[in-house]
């Protein structure tokens, strides 16, 4: 694999990097949400779900920015965050913490329809079986969303990998720190004789998305069938 | 152990104030829909919860507004089998079977699983999945995964409502068997008439939030104040009777309190006591004891008293020793034959007008 240079590398790993702690740290968050969005009626819920699918809307840039302003080391978050000893102003945490808020809202969808197509009526059978809520949780929902959460995992990964205009103006990008395939392409189309490389990292962003598409409609498919148990 | 039902709730329309006691046995809460049959199995279930009320098993208290209690589901140690099997599809009958099993704990699980299984017939069926199972299947797994869970009352919401004649007559045996054998309250709701008469020791009839007769099932399905809401066809009485033998022309003889009664061929021993439901329209009346008929059964009675209905029928309540039996006759009938309280009368039943789904095991 020396198809793609030093550089390229370094952005693929740390793409990869990023994408799999944004996804696998706010997959706990998107479930509960997902679960509540779904199921439970609370003050406010039109407020959440609103801010839920902001990020789908807005400008990435404007979502960087917001970020910038909160988690940047003179924002509110940024300082109680690097009182505890984490930085996420312009380094790899940052990047994961933009790509995790832009790739929250399809994570959160995709579990929220599979949540939805459980039917009520096996949990309250599981209450009386004995099943405390959290174990009808655990062994009769979980169990019944599992593809419809691998599924949104899936997505939230492929859109993280693919996020740029929040990262870029979060963390900027920085080589080995916040440059991920996305700003590395950016980065490589503005320097004379960058395009090849450019192209390269392209193939590889077309492929994990197709990848990541595919297998997410595949586990879709297979919500369906588990919770009809054929 | 009897489970004491009281409460209030109001839900939409429905104003519901209902109490009652359910002691072991099967009771049969019965009405039309929207009567409050669910609304009081899901508040003993503790799926909902009344505006006020108590309810209790024994001496255990499961919800009381006085004195602020209320244990939540998954507390209240129930077996309820749901009209739709709701069986879990991730899992094989199997680990349905043994779920509740597993949160009852050892100490509440001192039998194995195999005589359940056994009595209902699914030993075949533990290594399948829910949805690869019959309606009747289903619902006997349902059954077998309510009982494992070492209930201390068993819900039954119209268990049989959700499948046709045939798949009912395969679920009801197993039902009388769990009345028999079991032990404990069970709580059966039902607007089926034949499934009360043939499963209940007590009937508790509900109408429009309020209950309108409670008592043993052959007095209240024979009390036509109780039964004003039943269609005029499905009215009948249960008659406890005894079988005597078995004849070579496929016919049983069976004993009742008002002489003997010939049936088409029962499965039961001689000496075992069978409810059988004989339906008020199937029954003809006669002041003198009629000669050269082709019906087998004559039974003979007092008439208790009439009642004249909407329609152009009456229902004449005959008394046969402690027991009663109903006929739906014409009121031109009865004004014809002059019938009137204490008169004694003879009742014809044609032997081939009682179905086997009509008798059960007393």
């Amino acid at each position: 694999m020396d198809w793609l240079g030093p550089e390229e590398w370094q952005a693929v790993r740390l793409s990869l990097r990023v994408s799999i702690w944004a996804t696998l740290c706010s997959l706990p968050l998107g479930i509960l949400t997902a679960y509540a969005l779904a199921r439970w009626r609370f003050p406010g819920k039109a407020l959440v779900n609103g801010l839920v699918h902001l990020p789908l809307i807005l400008p990435p840039v404007v979502t960087g920015y917001v970020l910038l302003l909160g988690f940047g080391t003179q924002g509110p978050f940024g300082a109680v965050l690097s009182q505890l000893g984490i930085t996420v102003a312009f380094r790899w945490t940052g990047a994961a913490l933009a790509a995790a808020i832009m790739a929250f809202p399809l994570m959160v969808r995709a579990i929220r329809l599979a949540i939805a197509a459980v039917d009520p009526k096996l949990e309250e059978a599981a209450a009386t079986l004995g099943a405390s809520r959290p174990w009808v949780f655990v062994t009769i929902t979980l169990p019944l969303i599992l593809p419809g959460v691998l599924a949104g995992a899936i997505l939230a990964f492929a859109k993280a990998m693919g996020e740029f205009g929040a990262t870029i103006t979060f963390v900027s990008n920085i080589p080995g720190q916040t440059r991920t395939v996305p700003s590395a392409i950016y980065a490589f189309l503005q320097v004379p004789g960058g395009e090849t490389a450019a192209l390269r990292l392209v193939l590889v962003s077309v492929a994990v998305a197709m990848g990541a598409l595919l297998a997410s409609e595949v586990l879709a498919r297979r919500v369906e069938r588990t919770v009809r148990g054929t | 152990m009897t489970l004491s039902v009281a409460l209030h709730h109001r839900l939409g329309d429905l104003d519901a104030d209902i109490a009652f006691d359910a002691p072991p046995g099967v009771t049969a809460l019965f009405g039309h829909s929207g009567a409050g049959k669910t609304t009081v199995v899901n508040s003993v279930a503790g799926l909902l919860r009344p505006d006020r009320g108590r309810v209790a098993v024994g001496d255990w208290v499961l919800y009381d507004t006085e004195r602020a209690r209320w244990l939540p589901p998954h507390r209240r140690q129930l077996g309820y089998i749901f009209q739709e099997a709701r069986l879990f599809p991730h899992l094989t009958v199997r680990q349905n079977l043994l779920y509740g099993r597993w949160f009852a704990g050892a100490a509440r699980r001192a039998e194995g699983p195999e005589r359940i299984i056994d009595l209902l017939g699914i030993g075949n069926l533990l290594e399948r999945r829910p949805n690869g199972l019959s309606g009747g299947e289903r619902q006997r797994v349902a059954i077998g995964r309510a009982l494992l869970s070492a209930p201390r009352l068993i819900l039954a919401d119209e268990p049989l409502a959700a499948l046709d004649t045939a798949r009912k007559d395969e679920i009801l045996p197993y039902f009388e068997r769990l009345r028999d054998e079991v032990g404990i309250p069970i709580l059966y709701v039902s607007h089926s008439v034949a499934e009360v008469a043939r499963l209940a020791t007590t009937v508790v009839v509900l109408d429009q939030g309020k209950v309108v007769r409670a008592g043993p099932t052959a007095s209240v399905l024979s009390d036509p104040a109780a039964v004003q809401g039943i269609a005029p066809r499905e009215l009948g009485a249960v008659l406890t009777a005894r079988v005597l033998c078995h004849h070579a022309d496929g016919l049983s003889e069976l004993q009742t309190a008002g002489g003997t009664l010939f049936l088409p061929r029962v499965e039961a021993a001689p000496g075992r006591t069978l409810r059988v439901r004989i339906a008020a329209q199937d029954v003809i009346l006669s002041t003198a004891r009629p000669e050269g008929l082709s019906a087998l059964n004559i039974l003979s009675g007092t008439i208790a008293d009439l009642h004249e209905g909407k329609g152009p029928g009456t229902l004449v309540r005959i008394r046969l020793g402690q027991q009663d039996l109903l006929a739906r006759i014409t009121r031109r009938s009865a004004r014809a034959m002059g019938l009137a309280p204490g008169q004694a009368c003879h009742a014809v039943i044609k032997t081939v007008s009682v179905a086997q789904t009509d008798i059960g095991q007393g």
